[in-house]
């Protein structure tokens, strides 16, 4: 039997609420696998040692007095260093937050502890969720389980990292982007960025406001499932998300894709997609094939312009959303500012890192009197069209199938010096969220040189459950084992 | 050359709500400060807005009010820019597509009523407010007022003179009262105007270049600026001067407009549409709602008052001043008293009364009926209107009804003939040198003569029925 550490969430929380295992064994057995590999890996920014045993303690309690206990019942979950808690800090792996105290938890950390999991910490990020790469965070490097020498993806990084490397049994990310998609890639690990309004973004400090989404990776279908079975639901703190019933995703899960219509968007397998990631995503196309799923070939006509809106219309939603970090209430004050209009220049030009600044600036000029028609109103108009190509794509289709980025984890600072080349790392993952549609990025095999790939899926709005479905259903006849990075193997 | 001023208001009212518009948070903003704040109002990271659905139905009365057209559809905006009192350094406001446009308001000045066109009205947030020197010479920021919700009313160009800016301020302070929107309370900042004034020769059709007066503290002051903005703008003009365009303060105790913020400097706001709120959407049912709900406005109330009750314009505009006084009148009126005494009496003694206690008309200790009681007991000559004074004056100290205070200190109107002609007889008696002198010719001392009356009767006299008896007693 494996250790706890390597057990999915779903076994674990079985576990727990059984009594088979207690969650101060399964918390300790994290904790020291935390303390075995992290010191490489570098995913977390902080450890919450004492406050996760108690948590778990707590939990080992409640049973003992016969309650019952919840989905997630001593399941370790890492939080992405974006989510506001009242534990610990939230730094957003900016030097701006450094230190910085929530008064509140977001919405998902409440619901994470009201289905009974713990929280081991935080984990890192590129700054304020801007980069493809985890390089941008102003606290650490992470490095990628499965090479040191290469990046973990991005934004989402650490918790890639953490699954990737046992370090918890599952994590939360965001995605703007492609920012949960991608490192789940890049790390091996499944990841799902929801529907625009699946999950509430109260407690996520925001990026770009119409764009961001939170969401799991986990180490396979199943745990997403379970994990989207607890964050998902309208919340009354969030005016965006929506009142559409929430389904059992685990009940979703039936292994059957029998008759349903695969999409294949011909704009995704152009010349920009390496041979050997074309070869891992064919073949799991045919996996799904052999499993009784037809396949059709559709047009996304507007997916180049995918990248342009994007980086128009985040970048504006960031201006605005991070202008609150002025030194004026909480975080980094610049210590020599003698007048207002100094500690606001001095406390940004030194708080927020070179990736950061550059799309504040961006994005302050994509709204400016005069240029606004010409950038910001345009996006907006192209961003609808993009949203209609997904619509008729999905009237000859029920999911989308891609891959999840063009290439496997790059070697550090590789793209760090250009980056319109760091952005096309998400030029599969980032129609998606211009869509508001969910994707999902699940495990398709090693490279070569032994990295792993990513097979995409992209469904309707609030669709999750046919993605979740066609994602297992690959998972269970992929007919092979992703097996464990050698951070792992070595260590374990 | 003869110049001709042309003027456009910008109002900020606060309206008044029980929570703020994006948070649960008081509005409170007197209490302690930064006490009635939460991470929302606060602008901490990974904190959202929910709309304040109440801001949205008082902002629709307000502008439904104003003969405004209700967006089906409308949006919030984000305001961008940078001030230590707006936490998440933009405000979230309406920009192209407002709750509320394309009204008017009529109002009555001196030459006519006068027809002012309201552009638009739109929901926006307060920011909170910076404190300076406080102890150790520090400024702070006060964020109970970050989040209170205000409604934006702006007009046309529409006004000629200052007299027309406070008439209109008038009125609108009033259909917001009578809305219940907003206390309306200038001292507090629940109402500030802002004035864009220009000038031009009459009969020109361009506009001048403008200037803009803000921070004045109240109705008054803001006419006093406006007409000095006027004469300024004249005399820099007929001197051959420009007008720059800028933003003026006020210093009213110089009573002198000054040079705050010049163009150059203004701000690129760079709005765009707020992604954490949804549209606002008003349907027709919503729309119905709140117009079902209006009260009678002031106008119209007013020309009720003159056509059924035959109130002059004046006693009408006093009467109908608040929604209270007017409720008070008809209630009076209801249980049968003269429209025109009642109004006599609640614009004079009751008035008064009520001043000198600080307490509304319609909050003091006289019910409506008790008046319409006591306006009776005149008519029926149970008592002078002169003892009437009194009776009120009691009746406002005791809650009493006025027949009991009448019985109780017997004030009941002396009308028995041969009671008051031994009084009279008495008097005269008592002055037999007056008696003399007016015999001789001297009329005018029938009035201390009947003074004495009024004073051995202790007030009670009928005083008609005891001139005629000291006349007939004088000339016997």
């Amino acid at each position: 039997m494996s250790a706890w550490h390597e057990r999915r969430a779903h076994e674990i929380a079985g576990a727990v609420r059984t009594g088979a295992v207690s969650a101060v064994e399964v918390t300790r057995a994290f904790l020291e696998r935390i303390d075995a590999v992290d010191g490489e890996v570098n995913a977390y920014t902080e450890v919450w040692r004492a406050e996760a045993e108690a948590r778990a303690a707590a939990i080992d309690a409640k049973r003992d007095r016969g309650e019952a206990l919840g989905a997630l019942a001593g399941v370790p979950v890492a939080l992405k260093a974006l989510l506001c808690t009242t534990e610990g800090t939230t730094d957003c792996s900016s030097r701006m937050l450094k230190g910085f105290r929530s008064p509140y938890d977001a919405t998902v950390v409440r619901r994470l502890r009201d289905a009974d999991a713990v929280l081991p910490g935080k984990v890192n990020m590129d700054e304020f969720a801007m980069g493809s790469s985890t390089e941008n965070s102003a606290i650490k490097k992470t490095r990628n389980p499965w090479n040191l020498d290469c990046v973990p993806g991005g934004s989402s990084g650490g918790s890639a990292a953490s699954v990737a490397a046992d370090e918890c049994a599952f994590a939360l990310g965001s995605d703007t982007g492609g920012s949960i998609r991608q490192p789940a890639a890049l790390c091996g690990c499944v990841g799902v960025k929801p529907t625009y309004g699946r999950v509430s973004r109260y407690g996520l400090v925001a990026f770009a406001s119409s764009l961001d989404q939170i969401g799991p990776l986990t180490k396979d279908v199943e745990d997403a499932a379970l994990a989207l079975n607890i964050i998902c639901g309208r919340d009354p703190m969030d005016a965006t998300s929506a009142a559409v019933p929430v389904p059992d995703f685990t009940a979703s899960l039936t292994g059957e894709v029998k008759g349903l219509r695969i999409g294949l968007p011909k704009e995704y397998f152009t010349s920009q997609l390496g041979s050997e990631m074309r070869e891992k995503v064919e073949r799991a196309i045919a996996v799904l094939e052999e499993q009784g799923a037809e396949t059709v070939e559709v047009s996304l006509p507007h997916t180049d312009h995918g990248v342009a809106v994007y980086y128009i219309i985040s970048p504006a939603e960031a201006s605005a959303n991070l202008a609150r970090f002025d030194g004026v209430r909480y975080g980094f004050r610049h210590p020599d500012a003698e007048t207002v209009d100094d500690l606001y220049v001095l406390t940004k030009s030194d708080g927020f890192g070179t990736e950061v600044q550059r799309r504040i600036m961006l994005g302050t000029y994509v709204l400016s009197s005069g240029y606004y028609d010409a950038y910001y109103l345009k996006a907006q108009k192209v961003r609808a069209l993009i949203r209609q190509d997904f619509d008729r794509a999905f009237a000859q289709c029920d999911v989308l199938v891609t891959p999840t980025s063009p290439t496997p984890a790059f070697r550090f600072g590789e793209k760090t010096d250009d980056p319109l080349e760091m952005y096309l790392s998400d030029i599969y993952t980032i129609s998606a969220n211009l869509a508001a549609i969910p994707g999902i990025s699940v495990p398709c095999g090693l490279t070569s040189a032994g990295l792993p790939a990513g097979l995409q899926i992209m469904a309707r709005h609030f669709d999750e459950a046919t993605m979740l479905r066609v994602a297992h259903c690959y998972e269970q006849h992929r007919g092979f084992d992703p097996g464990k990075p050698p951070i792992a193997r070595g260590a374990a | 050359m003869e110049y001709e001023a042309v003027i456009g208001m910008e109002v900020h009212v606060e309206l008044d709500t029980r929570s703020k518009v994006f948070c649960a948070c008081s509005t409170d903003f007197h209490a302690e400060p930064n006490t009635n704040v939460c991470p929302i109002c606060l602008g901490m990271p990974g904190t959202l807005p929910m709309l304040n659905r109440e801001v949205v139905n008082k902002s629709v009365a307000v502008g439904l009010a104003l003969n405004c057209t209700i967006a089906r559809w409308s949006k919030m905006d984000r305001k961008n820019y940078f001030y230590p009192d707006l936490p998440k350094n933009y405000q979230i406001s309406q920009y192209d597509l407002p709750l509320c446009h394309g009204g008017y308001l009529d109002i009555e000045t001196e030459g006519g009523t006068r027809r002012i066109g309201i552009t638009r009205a739109h929901m926006e947030e307060d920011p909170a407010r910076n404190v300076h020197g406080m102890m150790g010479g520090g400024s702070g920021v006060d964020f109970n007022r970050s989040g209170v919700p205000l409604l934006e009313i702006v007009t046309e160009p529409d006004f000629r003179s200052a007299q027309q800016v406070y008439d209109y301020l008038a009125e609108l302070k009033q259909i917001l009262l009578y809305l219940g929107a907003s206390d309306c309370n200038m001292e507090e900042g629940s109402l500030r105007a802002e004035a864009n004034i220009s000038v031009r020769p009459k009969g020109s059709e361009r506009l001048g270049t403008k200037t803009e007066v803000k921070n004045v503290a109240s109705f008054t002051q803001t006419m006093r600026a406006v007409e000095y903005e006027i004469k300024r703008q004249i005399r820099v003009l007929s001197e051959g001067g420009t007008i720059v365009q800028e933003t003026r303060g006020w210093d009213a105790e110089k009573g002198i407009s000054f040079s705050q913020r010049k163009k150059e400097s203004a701000h690129d706001y760079r709005y765009f549409p707020e992604p954490d709120l949804a549209p606002v959407v008003v349907d027709e049912a919503w729309e119905r709602r709140v117009r079902d709900a209006l009260p009678e406005l002031p106008a119209a109330r007013r020309k009720r008052f003159r056509e059924a009750h035959g109130l002059s314009a004046y006693d009408a505009r006093v009467i109908t001043a608040t929604r209270g006084m007017a409720d008070y009148f008809e209630a009076v009126v209801r249980v049968g008293a003269d429209p025109k005494k009642a109004a006599n009496w609640m614009m004079g003694d009751l008035q008064a009364l009520c001043t000198e206690t600080r307490v509304e008309v319609d909050a003091c200790a006289v019910c409506p009926e008790d008046l319409a009681a006591m306006i009776g007991l005149i008519e029926n000559g149970t008592i002078s209107g002169k003892i009437a004074k009194e009776v009120l004056a009691a009746m406002f100290e005791t809650g009493k009804h006025p027949k009991e205070i009448v019985e109780e200190k017997g004030l009941v109107q002396i009308s028995d003939s041969s009671e008051l002609e031994g009084i009279v007889q008495q008097v005269l008696d008592a002055n037999p040198n007056q008696v003399e002198q007016f015999r001789s010719g001297k009329d005018q001392v029938k009035g201390y003569l009947m003074g004495q009356v009024m004073k051995a009767s202790r007030g009670k006299a009928n005083p008609k029925l005891a001139s005629q008896i000291l006349e007939k007693a004088l000339r016997a």
